[in-house]
């Protein structure tokens, strides 16, 4: 207790966060073991940590770095589509190794994505930028729509706009044919490593933002000209800020991508970007703990709300702006607040004992 | 008041999504214990008897939505024929929505389990039925999918079968009817090039066509938010072709019409089953469509009795004339209960009633690749399954006539 008590606010924050995935990890693991999900939910899991990575990674370039970005899906997709390249390549090897090299390569190819989009893109501000990011995510995804990939014995054969251009041995496969996207993937992604990985990003992310790289971003979220007079470089912070977020949500691609046998160029369009954003924004721009519960909450709840049928995506819209309404309502949010600190004083007192 | 008001409302809503929660936990449990360790249960005389849950699952909500809801539509005449003619043997039908996404679909999935579901007709679409095909794979779960066309949905899986032609059969049968029939000497395809139904059509169609010796003169794509065909209705005039091969859905076969109309350029039309709705399209001139070919196995002007008895019900239980999917759908729930009337016969009666999805699952299996069987519907006579999960049946022509799908 006085441990927690001494730690800064900013510590307790992350501690609380990687108490909040640990509860999830634990909780749902155990119901798996002991069989007590509805398999409903048992097929989720995967994909709302997935979401999670998504959301917490989004909320670095949309909260700390202050920058509107509409194409994140477009990073997904790139680490997706790599993990699903590698992992076919790497056959023989045991499925824990080929996921953990998977996801390992989404990242730096993601990253490396996010670092050259990122040279024209955060040269603009503001509105522009949000525009020029939801550009280059569309792009990427027509670029996935041209791709073919092969592999036979003297490995990965890439084309564009033809599979027949592959030029393969007749031993050949075809991994990634375009539109049709990859079918036949390893299904090698786990709940465990999913957590591990979120995990993993929470440490990356909290410790850089507690950093003085962090400080220095959010100093130029501020007051852009009052950091750059305190010899601060803005394009080598966002561009820091974007890239690594890039490459967490290759990560969580590949995470994604080895849950389903396959996978669609299409799925990662603008509205998985708005929906990544609107877990963002709806847990609390810059609030790490609030986009991993919206996130949870919102890519559960389309499937709780089955029974209303046809009405079920109404439904959810509903939600959503209620949820927004409250959470935007000042006088609530202070009563909140006053709350948390009345159960905290009293905690505290209750600890000195 | 406004602030308690919303609290309470967002209350409801949570307590809404726990009950929820709650619910599905229990229907999943129930639903594992109750088919564990049963066997199957000759009655001894040969008859079908119980309650089989078959679940369906497809887009019936968003833009894929018709093909969704006219599969469930005709696989519900189906479901009420069966139950109106009583005799022991019972189908409880639930439909699931996957929106036409990979990810939402096995969700889907996952809820017809939880509900107990013994078999699955769908889904309706190509990707989503990829990626759930893999999950009843594992799982065992015997699927007959409607409408999912690509070869890779029964690629390596054992319990999944087709009753729609497979892609490579739309394409080359249809690039074999334009040949065979002298429909055109010069082709042009406009096709989706981020789509996996119709790129995977172009493709065998194209190889079919060089193979026949059909000159291609103009090969032109767009993508899903493509509304102007301008330029790709421009190409195919200008090189001259006189037959329009469109491998697509409908809502932009329609534009393409459209366009090729204000243009004044009237070559053939000539598309596949994803063409099957364009008559159904609000705001559309149907007499735009006149004259456009379409390979489809179902045709609802055919004057069988089946098919006529198909189609009265369903108009007047749903207001509009049946396409392919409706068809395929109604198919679907009558292949399976020919099958399991097959193995009943053999095997001197089947309760379903208490069958895991797993036994079923291997009867359905042994039966669909027995070579002694076959089932009649409205989209083929004789239909009979390879080892592939494969369908074989004959493809019908139709052309456009005032308004109405007719035979050629």
């Amino acid at each position: 207790m006085k441990i927690f008590e001494k730690a800064s606010v900013a510590s307790r924050k992350a501690f609380l966060n990687y108490g909040i995935v640990l509860v999830f990890f634990i909780v749902f693991q155990t119901l798996v073991s002991t069989g007590n999900i509805s398999s409903a939910l048992k097929g989720q899991l995967i994909p709302i940590a997935c979401y999670m990575i998504m959301a917490v990674s989004l909320n670095l370039v949309v909260g700390i770095s202050g920058e509107l970005s509409l194409g994140h899906a477009g990073f997904m997709s790139v680490g997706a589509f790599t993990a699903v390249i590698v992992s076919s390549s790497m056959a023989g090897s045991s499925d824990m190794s080929s996921l953990i090299v998977s996801i390992i390569v989404a990242a730096v190819i993601a990253a490396i994505a996010g670092f050259l989009i990122g040279i024209p893109v955060l040269r603009l501000n503001g509105d522009y930028l949000a525009i020029v990011t939801l550009a280059f995510g569309e792009i990427i995804k027509n670029i996935l729509n041209c791709l073919y990939v092969g592999i036979d014995e003297k490995g990965v054969h890439f084309a564009f706009n033809n599979p027949a251009a592959l030029a393969m041995s007749a031993t050949g496969k075809v991994i990634i044919n375009g539109p049709m996207g990859a079918v036949g993937i390893r299904k090698i992604s786990t709940f465990t490593a999913a957590v591990i990985l979120l995990l993993i990003i929470l440490v990356i992310i909290q410790n850089l933002v507690n950093s003085r790289t962090g400080r220095a971003i959010m100093a130029i979220r501020d007051n852009r000209i009052a950091a750059e007079s305190m010899g601060l470089s803005p394009m080598k912070y966002k561009m820091l800020a974007f890239t690594v977020s890039a490459a967490m949500a290759g990560a969580a691609g590949a995470v994604y991508a080895l849950n389903y046998s396959t996978l669609v160029p299409k799925k990662f369009d603008f509205n998985t970007s708005i929906l990544v954003l609107v877990f963002v924004v709806l847990g609390g721009i810059g609030n790490m703990t609030g986009s991993i519960i919206a996130a949870g909450v919102l890519v559960v709840l389309p499937e709780l709300l089955r029974k209303f049928s046809d009405y079920r995506m109404l439904v959810y819209a509903i939600v959503l702006i209620l949820v927004m309404l409250v959470t935007n309502n000042e006088k609530l949010k202070g009563k909140i607040d006053t709350f948390f600190k009345k159960l905290r004083m009293k905690l505290s007192k209750g600890g000195r004992k | 008041m406004k602030k308690k008001l919303l609290s309470l409302i967002l209350t409801g809503a949570m307590v809404m999504a726990m009950a929820g929660c709650g619910n599905s936990g229990a229907t999943g449990s129930t639903g594992n214990t109750g088919n564990a360790g049963t066997t199957a249960t000759a009655t001894g005389d040969g008859a079908l008897t119980g309650t089989l849950k078959l679940g369906v699952i497809g887009p019936l909500t968003g833009g894929a939505a018709i093909y969704g809801n006219a599969v469930v539509n005709g696989a519900q005449i189906a479901v009420d024929e069966i139950n109106a003619l009583g005799g022991g043997f019972q189908i409880e039908l639930q439909a699931q929505d996957d929106e036409h996404d990979a990810e939402k679909s096995v969700n889907a999935y996952h809820q017809l389990q939880d509900w107990g579901v013994q078999a699955i007709a769908g889904t309706v679409t190509t990707t989503p039925c990829i990626a759930v095909s893999a999950e009843a794979n594992s799982d065992r779960v015997f699927m007959l999918t409607p409408s999912a066309s690509a070869t890779t949905v029964t690629e390596g899986k054992d319990n999944v079968f087709q009753l729609c032609f497979a892609d490579p059969n739309q394409g080359s049968a249809s690039a074999q009817y334009i040949f065979d029939n002298k429909l055109a000497t010069k082709v042009a395809i406009i096709y989706n090039n981020a789509d996996a139904y119709s790129t995977g059509i172009y493709q065998t169609f194209k190889a079919k066509a060089e193979e026949l010796g059909l000159e291609i003169v103009s090969e032109t794509t767009f993508t899903d938010d493509t509304t102007d065909f301008s330029v790709q209705v421009g190409d195919a005039q200008s090189n001259g072709a006189d037959l329009v091969f469109l491998p697509i859905y409908y809502t932009p076969a329609s534009l393409i019409l459209k366009q090729a109309d204000s243009i004044g350029y009237e070559p053939k039309f000539f598309g596949v089953d994803g063409m099957d709705g364009i008559l159904t399209i609000e705001g559309f001139d149907t007499s735009l469509a006149e004259g456009v070919m379409l390979l489809t196995p179902f045709s609802a002007d055919a004057t069988d009795d089946l098919t006529k008895n198909f189609v009265e019900k369903f108009t007047e239980k749903f207001g509009e004339v049946p396409s392919q999917f409706a068809a395929d759908g109604y198919d679907c729930a009558y292949a399976i209960k020919a099958a399991l009337e097959f193995y009943a016969a053999k095997n001197g009666g089947l309760d379903v009633t208490d069958l895991s999805a797993e036994e079923l699952c291997e009867i359905l299996i042994s039966v669909f690749t027995d070579a002694d069987f076959s089932a009649d519907g409205v989209t083929g006579l004789g239909m009979v399954w390879d080892t592939n999960g494969q369908v074989n049946k004959e493809p019908k022509a139709v052309v456009i006539k005032d308004g109405v799908y007719v035979g050629m």
